[in-house]
């Protein structure tokens, strides 16, 4: 496995943290899969789908999960502080000004592009896992049924992972006989 | 002070026990919250919330952010400080032990089924938020073709999406005066 420090933690983190417009998940793959190559897309895309079906955002399971591999307890305080850092100061000194900017056109129309480039850079990076995972025929049903579910159905989320789930296990325990 | 007192004793009551049950993140608690915060404790007006999930939506960063910002902006610094904690703490602590278990039972078949069973559920559900972010945000034929370039540049191109982002912010207020 990698050696991945605490500081190395903690600044990989920060930069998600600060690049993390429209959500952090994407960046999380990014930093950590794409530019320093702490986890393969295969590990990456473990620790995700365990963040997602825990409560709590994905991407703060993530980080704990991230931490505690690399460097334990201190790691996952590394990686929570990191990400939470800049967005915190950033959130608040925008609370500030925010009155007086929102109201200009240009800001309202750059800030609804960075939101539809936010969410395509969301499907893109879902995109991309799945081309390098390479999922089998199994994994494809599941896929499918948790986009159908949550999009084109429009079911809300905790019941279709109450569901899929156990779906998804049983599953994989056919293709995986005792 | 008692009052204030009382006031950071509510929002840590408050969000501690949102935070258990906040599978899928944040947003799927939204209505949740604004419920709690204008309807049941009255820290803030209904206009005041929409405001608040506008601000924190425009900020980079993990979305936990905006419940810091409630923290903020009903009882100050402490109050920030106070909600942060009070959201990530049960599912951090949460996601820990898990991620200690899963660790500890590796070379388990229990968990190598687990993991096959979740790497596509987080895929499917990865790939569906994606899209209910563009249904949520793109309102015409410009903001639709922002997200899937996005997209496009992510699956196809290693470069940092900022690239993609900044593109997607520009082309907006650029045809904005078209």
């Amino acid at each position: 496995m990698k050696q991945v420090s605490k500081a190395e933690l903690f600044l990989g983190f920060l930069k998600i943290g600060l690049l993390g417009f429209g959500g952090v998940g994407p960046w999380v793959r990014h930093v950590i899969v794409e530019e320093r190559r702490w986890l393969t897309d295969q590990e990456f895309a473990e620790i995700l789908g365990a963040g997602q079906v825990l409560p709590g955002p994905n991407t703060t399971n993530a980080a704990v999960f991230i931490g505690d591999r690399f460097q334990g307890v201190l790691g996952v305080l590394a990686c929570l502080l990191g990400m939470m850092a800049m967005p915190l100061v950033i959130v608040t000194s925008l609370a500030a000004v925010y009155d007086r900017v929102a109201s200009v056109p240009e800001v309202n129309a750059g800030l609804t592009g960075a939101a539809a480039a936010a969410a395509g850079l969301v499907l893109g990076t879902a995109l991309k896992m799945i081309r390098n995972i390479r999922p089998g025929p199994v994994a494809w049903l599941v896929i499918a049924l948790g986009f159908a579910a949550v999009a084109v159905f429009g079911w809300p989320l905790v019941p279709v992972v109450v569901v899929l789930v156990p779906v998804a296990i049983v599953l994989a325990m056919l293709r995986r006989p005792a | 002070m008692g009052g204030m007192t009382g006031v950071l004793a509510e929002l840590a009551r408050t969000f501690a026990a949102l935070s258990l049950v906040s599978i899928g993140g944040i947003n799927v608690l939204l209505p949740e919250i604004r419920r709690q915060v204008v309807d049941v404790h009255g820290w803030m007006t209904d206009s005041a919330f929409a405001h608040t999930f506008a601000i924190a939506s425009a900020a980079p960063g993990p979305n936990v952010i905006m419940v810091s910002l409630i923290g903020w902006e009903v009882a100050g610094l402490p109050g920030l400080v106070v909600a942060t904690i009070a959201i990530m703490a049960p599912s951090c602590l949460l996601a820990f032990f898990v991620a200690r278990a899963l660790g500890r039972w590796s070379g388990s078949k229990v968990v190598s089924v687990l993991r096959d069973a979740l790497v596509p559920v987080g895929l499917g559900l990865m790939l569906a938020s994606g899209l209910a972010m563009m249904r949520s945000v793109d309102r015409d034929v410009v903001t639709v073709a922002i997200s899937l370039g996005t997209a496009a540049f992510v699956v196809f191109s290693r470069r940092n999406p900022l690239w993609a982002l900044g593109a997607g912010t520009l082309v907006n207020i650029i045809t904005l005066h078209i």
